[in-house]
């Protein structure tokens, strides 16, 4: 059983003008399925690994439960794969997102004062990551909300890790520069601005509700 | 008594100007910010193998943004009016980097890149350099096809990196994000930048390509050479 490419949620063009979809296209079609390439070639020859699945994969990233040879790869990979299935799903048409509300606004609200507020703490986040990696929005294990940043395809999943804020991922965004660049270039805060008319508050609230169990939706 | 201004032209690299009245009465020291240095051709000399588009972005918004964001960091703190090698390696701060690290190495490692591409570049380079070259890899084919990988598989943003020892040795690295080699006690003679925003409009995901234009196109091979007969001095 070999992982595969998930398909889009939607067309290449619907998360325009905030996304373009020459970006979605080559993001989707190239960059994800690359990780899924490699992730598969990688777990070839340890199939009980295979059988993890892909989030308890994430989840052994930094532990001996990786062989060495391919630990890098699978963090790399298994990352990649993971965190871009996540992230064409907390994505929508822009005429569909009206803000949170509910249990997961209540939540934000606790832990950041207000939905601005929280919006500003990730988007600092998000512009902040030097480099390639990604701005998370999570739930911490005793239950709060917080916001962290990742360096290239690793994310808060990865527990083990050294410097890792471990919390179950409610909303992330790529800023990698392939995630942006064809239409904003190095405007990565104007990326980060327009992505917010994106975002699949539906989802947002299904992945807090899991999050609250301790599971994780993929 | 007369002020007078000594311009001190300080290192190649840093393009930096310090203007300084030189007086016997009072000591006023005027320090000029570290400037963003132009490459050594035209934004569209590059074409068709890196397009004038990607320059204009990568040198006038990218590399200016370093410039600038290093200038504000530095104005008034101890770091004002040194050179920009003296910034890169105080920034560092012996593997803990402080902020002032991300820009001031990638200021560096811009102008460094810049210089290491010429119109018509590419092809062999010749003498010294290039019997190093078969010497540490085996072949000329071999050292493209290292130098390549090590672009290929260095993750996420980066570097990839020639350089040579004292005694002529040469070596490949690559590094992550500003990390550059000249912090870890090496000397450089040649670097390809593999941060996305270096190829993304011309090529996009396409990396390997965007490698193989570089090392058969793109590279100035004689500025190499005098790098690395300076690298043994």
């Amino acid at each position: 059983m070999a992982f595969e490419l998930p398909a889009l949620p939607y067309d290449y063009g619907t998360l325009e003008p905030h996304v373009d979809s020459q970006t979605m296209l080559i993001h989707h079609t190239k960059h994800h399925q690359a990780y899924v390439n490699n992730l598969n070639a990688a777990l070839d020859k340890f199939p009980e690994l295979k059988d993890l699945g892909l989030v308890e994969i994430n989840k052994v990233v930094g532990t001996d439960k990786l062989p060495g040879d391919v630990a890098t790869t699978i963090r790399n990979n298994g990352g990649g794969h993971y965190n871009h299935t996540f992230f064409w799903k907390v994505m929508t048409n822009p005429s569909n997102t009206n803000g949170p509300s509910g249990a997961v606004k209540e939540a934000i609200e606790a832990a950041f004062g207000s939905v601005d507020e929280m919006k500003a703490k990730f988007n600092a986040a998000a512009a902040g990551r030097f480099g390639s990696g990604w701005a998370w929005l999570g739930v911490k294990e005793d239950g709060s909300l917080a916001i962290t940043s990742t360096p290239n395809q690793d994310n808060p999943l990865m527990a083990s890790l050294p410097d890792s804020t471990p919390m179950v991922p409610i909303l992330g965004l790529d800023v990698w520069e392939h995630a942006y660049y064809l239409k904003y270039q190095n405007r990565r805060p104007e990326y980060i601005a327009a992505w917010w008319n994106v975002v699949n508050w539906e989802q947002v609230a299904s992945n807090f509700d899991a999050a609250k169990t301790g599971a994780v939706l993929l | 008594m007369a002020l007078s201004m000594k311009i001190q032209a300080s290192s190649l690299i840093a393009g930096q100007r310090r203007v300084r009245p030189m007086t016997g009465r009072r000591a006023v020291v005027i320090k000029a910010a570290l400037e963003l240095k132009a490459p050594p051709y035209a934004l569209d000399a590059l074409e068709p193998h890196m397009s004038k588009q990607t320059l204009e972005f990568h040198w006038g918004k990218h590399h200016r943004a370093y410039v600038d964001n290093m200038n504000k960091q530095i104005a008034g703190t101890p770091l004002d009016g040194k050179s920009l090698e003296e910034v890169v390696l105080a920034s560092w701060n012996g593997g803990s980097p402080t902020p002032v690290f991300n820009n001031a190495a990638q200021v560096w490692n811009h102008t460094f890149f810049w210089e290491s591409m010429k119109p018509n570049g590419g092809g062999a380079p010749t003498g010294k350099l290039a019997e190093a070259i078969v010497r540490d890899f085996g072949s000329f084919e071999k050292f493209k096809e290292e130098f390549k990988s090590a672009g290929l598989t260095q993750f996420g943003s980066g570097w990839a990196w020639l350089n040579a020892d004292k005694s002529g040795q040469l070596s490949l690295s690559k590094t992550p994000n500003a990390v550059t080699p000249v912090v870890e006690g090496k000397t450089p003679i040649l670097t390809v930048d593999v941060w996305e925003h270096a190829y993304y409009i011309d090529v996009q995901n396409r990396r390997p390509d965007y490698l193989t234009t570089f090392i058969e196109k793109l590279i100035n091979w004689d500025v190499v050479a005098e790098r690395y007969a300076a690298a043994q001095k």
